[in-house]
């Protein structure tokens, strides 16, 4: 546990998040195989994170 | 941020949610199949292929396909003639009771030798139940405005939940989910870090649910403006009961831009035509363009085009809100990241109702314990505004 963060600290990766995310979902629809590849690299970052957040595993530490 | 405006938050994120859970819940659900409903339907032999035919040309005529699917179909009308780029060797003709009626037939015929591939099979099986569950809950256009609605809640939904987001996380490294605690506490980290991550997806996924969600009222207005102004000069005369050749009005419709692609051609006396005009709606080859349309007018007696017209900008979202809603658009892997962001989706959505349920179930005592709890966490925060 860190200490309290500004709401800026705290949007940064969200934010970034967000932004590939946007960028992936309009990759495939402006262009066709390398456009489509990176659109699945960018949509795979939520994906990967979801992944990363959900997986079981012991207490933190 | 004042608590008292973060408990308003609170309350929207709280309420748009639960109303709209059930059906959201619903097109989680029946939405992930239908990510693959073209790769079920092919699998279940709903739909035809055409044969690998080299070096054969795509000259057969549409209007033999045509008298020969309304030979079969005696007393069904023309609504359609469509094209599937993906299946550029096939035209597909579909009938229905009326003009603007309930379809009666969508049947696949092969363009280059004109031979009937396949009949789809309308209104039968699981993928029909699971796509009238996603779109309209078998009531029709009240149903299909309803489910609009219950994704309008969700972007407030998302939004409101967005708002919420850094007060609660202020004190956790990105991510964190505290499984050493309560079960409720595992649970409210996972919900607000998975929102967070998915929040673009979902919020354009919503969005562009609902801009689906209305595009018969969006066609609607389009038909009532500019459509009628396009056909307006015949207004009056006689509908067309016998049209000029078919063949002839798509081949007009293709000389007159011959840099797009025919999409589909509404038949006279369709709502997407006049009672005097075929009217052959045309996309591009780029990978944009290729999802926007341009009508053509073409006169239904003599297959002449009168008017290349171009689309307003409410059904360019529209036919632009399709691939973002469906993720049909960048091939196998976009439509697995689809499916796992909508898997994703309903982890958020029940672990939201399972803060909820057990926040009702709560005792004071518990209550009172956390209250006393010396270490300032996030859930002092929560118990501040809830």
């Amino acid at each position: 546990m860190t200490g309290r963060q500004t709401t800026l600290r705290v949007w940064r990766l969200p934010l970034a998040i967000g932004l590939v995310s946007a960028g992936g979902l309009l990759f495939a629809l402006l262009g066709d195989g390398a456009a489509d590849a990176l659109s699945w690299a960018a949509l795979g970052v939520p994906v990967a994170l979801s992944g990363w957040v959900l997986w079981p595993r012991g207490p933190e530490t | 941020m004042k608590t008292s405006t973060l408990k308003s938050w609170f309350w929207v994120h709280k309420w748009t949610s639960l109303i709209s859970m059930i059906f959201l819940l619903i097109l989680c659900v029946t939405g992930l199949p239908l990510i693959f409903h073209e790769e079920i339907d092919h699998a279940l032999g709903y739909s035809g292929e055409a044969p690998g035919l080299p070096g054969m040309e795509r000259t057969a005529s549409i209007d033999a396909m045509i008298a020969h699917a309304q030979a079969r179909n005696p007393g069904d009308v023309m609504q359609f003639v469509v094209r599937d780029s993906h299946e550029p060797d096939a035209w597909f003709i579909r009938l229905g009771e009326s003009p603007n009626g309930a379809i009666t037939a969508y049947d696949m015929y092969d363009a280059r030798t004109g031979e009937l591939l396949n009949e789809y099979p309308l209104e039968q099986g699981i993928m029909n139940v699971v796509l009238r569950l996603h779109t309209d809950l078998f009531a029709g256009l009240p149903g299909t405005l309803f489910l609009g609605f219950m994704g309008v809640l969700l972007v407030a939904s998302i939004v409101s939940g967005a708002v919420l987001y850094a007060p609660f996380a202020a004190r956790l490294r990105f991510g964190t989910v505290r499984r050493d605690r309560s079960a409720r506490l595992k649970w409210l980290d996972m919900h607000n870090a998975v929102g967070i991550i998915t929040m673009v997806w979902l919020l354009v996924v919503g969005a562009t649910g609902v801009v689906n969600a209305l595009s018969t009222p969006i066609f609607a207005q389009w038909q009532a403006t500019e459509l009628a102004e396009m056909t307006a000069p015949y207004r009056g005369l006689e509908p067309v009961t016998r049209t000029g050749s078919v063949d002839a009005a798509v081949e007009a419709a293709r000389s007159a831009v011959p840099e797009m692609e025919l999409s589909f051609m509404a038949f006279p006396g369709n709502a997407f035509a006049s009672p005097h005009h075929f009217v052959a709606f045309m996309h591009g080859r780029d990978p944009l363009t290729s999802r926007l349309i341009e009508p053509v007018l073409i006169d239904a007696r003599t297959a002449e085009v009168l008017e290349v017209g171009s689309m307003p900008w409410y059904v360019s979202t529209l036919m632009l809100s399709q691939p973002l809603h469906f993720g049909d658009y960048g091939g196998m892997p976009l439509k697995v990241i689809w499916a796992v962001l909508t898997a994703v989706s309903i982890v958020v959505l029940w672990s939201g109702l399972v803060l909820w349920v057990k926040r009702r179930d709560r005792s004071f005592a518990d209550w009172l314990a956390r209250a006393r709890a010396s270490e300032p966490t996030p859930v002092s925060v929560e118990g501040r505004v809830a």
